[in-house]
């Protein structure tokens, strides 16, 4: 049963690391706190990512579900993950459609485990939209300023 | 009596239902009952409308008669540009609304 | 004023080509309404009553003369002629076709213009003093504030899901002209003891359903922690908003709920881990948009006064002017509520004739006002005639700045799907009846707002006199509420009572006039006069 939760490596459409995708993020936030040897943990909406920041080195996957494309806060779980200098795979499942691919991406989510399969050249096109960008988030990207000030 | 309005994907004007398609004209409206999920789904499905939905109206000589006022406005046009209403030419038209 | 450069055009191009892509894909099919619809809104494309309506952002309300023609021609083009200026500081059109869309924001994308985050669950165009930089009274310019802003919020990847829409007010003087308080973030630009420039900031106003005047949560934050800081009050938000009640998920209610002490500790803390990621832009940026607002040159020993043989002219001239920081120029304002006109509404025509007189006579600026009127921004006193000779002539003339005239209303039921009532008939009637009975003027500074539902795009919360539309049993019926501000002394109006019809609401609003003529000591306003004696006389005289 503890298989059902997570989403497992077949069904994750789009990846930008290397290695093996991780197999089921099979405890929710509770769990994981519970337990020592989870490898792990899947974020719901109304879950605080910092709870997880004590553990982030035994850390090999965090899903971070969006049950509603609406619901943003999976965006700001994201970046205090990166910004905390969580390194593992960031999965971004559940109502995940094209026209948000862009934002996950600079907020930190490294794979995409849409519900629903996506067009893979819509997709593409979404992820290459923006030849800038006007802030710093949690992708490698320099924003504008830095760009018209010489900054790296 | 239930009719059914929605409006048009491309251009967004306000249409109605005629049994055959969707007209700007609330005259051109029939009647659908109460069951109309399969109507309004087939149709949005095939893109003929936007965010159709069933409405209460009555009917006299003159032709439908939206029960609410928000649907008589969407019927017509603006009260406040007669000019730019389904009826330019009838002075009478805002009255109608209210 | 502020123009692009390469980046921020490769940005609103990339936009139209997003666009344009996401419509196609939504006429064939590939989107559902429900997918596309957050998409179109952060487009600026509603669907309304007759058609889609597309709302064009213009960022703290500045527009250049090619800018304006070119909202002129999109009128003409796409439209049916007019647009129709909102409290926003915004343009909207309500003729719109989906399948033009693209090609419109094509359009303004080649002036520097775009409809980005005029509507969704985002940061929303930020608004500011419609006499920025030309005001008699200003510390310094508040626009370019506004615009490093605007960059930061655009496309921002973490906020554009927020649990609702988010407003910005920038302003830099004492006297509050764009209702900063009222709005989920407001901004003052401020000086402190060390001579040095930072910004207050006001978190949690809105008007809506539950109004509320925003509390100062900081009230310095230097300038090269702005946008950090701006940061941590939306991160907050977008964590701990309200999502389960879509009526109580504005950061008002989070702010008033956690309380502004907690809410506050929440931000301080979030900032401090912020400051550490260095997602500041640097000084220079704020001093490379600074360059954009450098003051025109303006001339010396320019003549103080004009000729005011024509009483006409004189009475336009003393009412629609506003001090200027330059000798010998004022910023001049042209209403767009003519008697029984529609309120904000302006035609292609006199579009065009806006932006040539911009050019003409205002170093080719203007500014659209949260009142829905136009500002031209420095105007020579001496040129002051020959422009209100060519207003007068296109119905643009009409000498009601600030008075009950000047009535902010929203579209209300003739064009808005979520109005419950017509505001514009309202607004007509009641300007027709105060400009026949000629007691206009003599009312003087008298703040009227009218909205069509409870959302309050008219503002009525913070009129001197508020109307709220509602829907009573299928009938509209309009309350009246008074004693709003949004100036500098933010206040929120109050109902009188049972709401009266259609005819009822103007005669109680004619009475409740009546009844501060009747009351009023030397040298008081509508405001003052109900301020200082209290709802009990104005009830007496409408339900008594």
């Amino acid at each position: 049963m503890a298989e059902e939760l997570g989403t497992s490596p077949d069904e994750v459409q789009f990846r930008f690391r290397d290695g093996e995708p991780v197999d089921h993020a099979a405890v929710t936030v509770d769990s994981f706190l519970d337990q020592s040897n989870a490898t792990a943990v899947r974020i719901e909406p109304g879950d605080d990512a910092r709870a997880l920041l004590p553990h982030l080195e035994r850390l090999a996957l965090v899903e971070v579900n969006f049950p509603v494309f609406g619901d943003g806060r999976g965006y700001s779980a994201a970046r205090i993950l990166r910004e905390a200098g969580y390194v593992g795979e960031l999965r971004a499942v559940g109502d995940v459609l094209i026209d948000q691919l862009s934002s996950m991406r600079r907020c930190g989510f490294d794979s995409f485990a849409p519900d629903k399969r996506l067009d893979e050249e819509d997709a593409r096109a979404a992820f290459e939209r923006w030849p800038e960008v006007y802030q710093p988030a949690a992708d490698a990207r320099r924003p504008i300023w830095a760009k018209r000030h010489g900054q790296d | 009596m239930n009719i059914l309005t929605g409006n048009d994907l491309k251009s967004g004007a306000v249409v109605w239902w005629t049994g055959e398609g969707w007209s700007i004209h609330v005259n051109d409206a029939i009647e659908v009952g109460d069951d109309t999920d399969a109507t309004c789904a087939r149709e949005e499905a095939a893109r003929n409308v936007n965010l159709p939905y069933a409405i209460e109206a009555t009917r006299d000589a003159s032709g439908w008669r939206p029960a609410h006022i928000k649907e008589r406005v969407r019927a017509i046009g603006p009260t406040v540009r007669p000019d730019l209403t389904l009826k330019p030419a009838d002075p009478d038209i805002g009255n109608w609304v209210i | 004023m502020y123009l692009y450069d390469q980046y921020d055009q490769a940005m609103v191009d990339a936009r139209v080509a997003e666009f344009r892509d996401q419509t196609e894909r939504r006429l064939k099919g590939a989107l559902s309404e429900e997918q596309f619809r957050p998409l179109r809104l952060m487009n600026g494309l509603y669907l309304q009553l007759h058609a889609y309506m597309l709302r064009v952002a213009v960022p703290y309300g500045t527009l250049n003369s090619r800018q304006m023609h070119a909202l002129a021609d999109i009128a003409d083009k796409y439209d049916r002629g007019y647009g129709h200026f909102t409290t926003r500081q915004n343009i909207q059109y309500n003729w719109i076709r989906l399948e033009d869309a693209p090609d419109i924001l094509a359009d303004l994308a080649a002036v520097e213009m775009h409809a980005i985050q005029t509507s969704g669950n985002c940061i929303r165009n930020i608004s500011s003093d419609h006499f920025a930089g030309a005001a008699a009274d200003e510390l310094v310019d508040p626009r370019p504030y506004a615009e490093l802003l605007r960059q930061w919020s655009s496309f921002h990847p973490e906020f554009s899901y927020l649990p609702r829409k988010f407003k910005f007010a920038v302003i830099a003087s004492d006297t509050d002209r764009a209702a900063m308080k009222l709005h989920d973030i407001g901004i003052q630009i401020v000086r402190n003891h060390a001579g040095e420039l930072g910004a207050s900031f006001y978190v949690g106003g809105g008007m809506g359903r539950t109004p509320m005047i925003a509390p100062c949560i900081r009230d310095f934050v230097p300038l090269d922690q702005l946008i950090t800081y701006a940061e941590a009050c939306l991160r907050v938000y977008n964590r701990y908003g309200r999502r389960d009640n879509k009526f109580k998920a504005r950061i008002k209610i989070l702010v008033h709920e956690l309380g502004q002490d907690e809410y506050t500790r929440q931000v301080e803390a979030e900032f401090a881990h912020m400051l550490e990621q260095g997602i500041e832009p640097p000084l220079a940026e704020l001093e490379r948009i600074k360059g954009y607002f450098e003051q025109p040159v303006f001339e010396s020993g320019l003549a103080a006064d004009f000729d005011r043989s024509d009483p006409d002219f004189a009475l336009w001239a003393d009412r629609n002017t506003h001090a200027h920081k330059a000798a010998g120029y004022v910023s001049a304002v042209i209403s767009l509520k003519p008697v029984g006109g529609i309120p904000g509404d302006a035609s292609a025509a006199q579009m065009h004739l806006m932006a040539d007189l911009a050019r003409e006579y205002s170093f080719d600026e203007c500014r659209v006002m949260h009142t829905q009127n136009i500002v031209l921004p420095h105007v020579r006193i001496a040129d002051l005639h020959a422009l209100w000779t060519q207003l007068e002539a296109a119905g643009l003339g009409s000498p009601n700045l600030d008075t009950i005239e000047d009535i902010i209303a929203c579209p209300g039921l003739d064009y808005c799907s979520l109005a419950n009532a017509r505001s514009i008939p309202i607004a007509q009637k009641i300007s027709q009846r105060f400009a026949q009975s000629g007691r206009t003027a003599e009312l003087g500074e008298l703040k009227l707002k009218i909205s069509g539902c409870i959302n309050a795009c008219g503002h009525h919360h913070a009129g001197h006199i508020g109307i709220l539309g509602v829907d009573r049993k299928g009938k509209e019926n309009y309350q009246l509420l008074l004693g709003g501000s949004e100036a500098q002394d933010t206040s929120l109006a109050k109902i009188t009572g049972p709401g009266f019809d259609e005819d009822g609401i103007v005669n109680a609003v004619e009475k409740a006039t009546d009844v501060y003529l009747a009351n009023r000591a030397e040298g008081e306003r509508f405001l003052d006069t109900y301020r200082r004696i209290g709802m009990e006389p104005f009830k007496e005289a409408l339900y008594g």
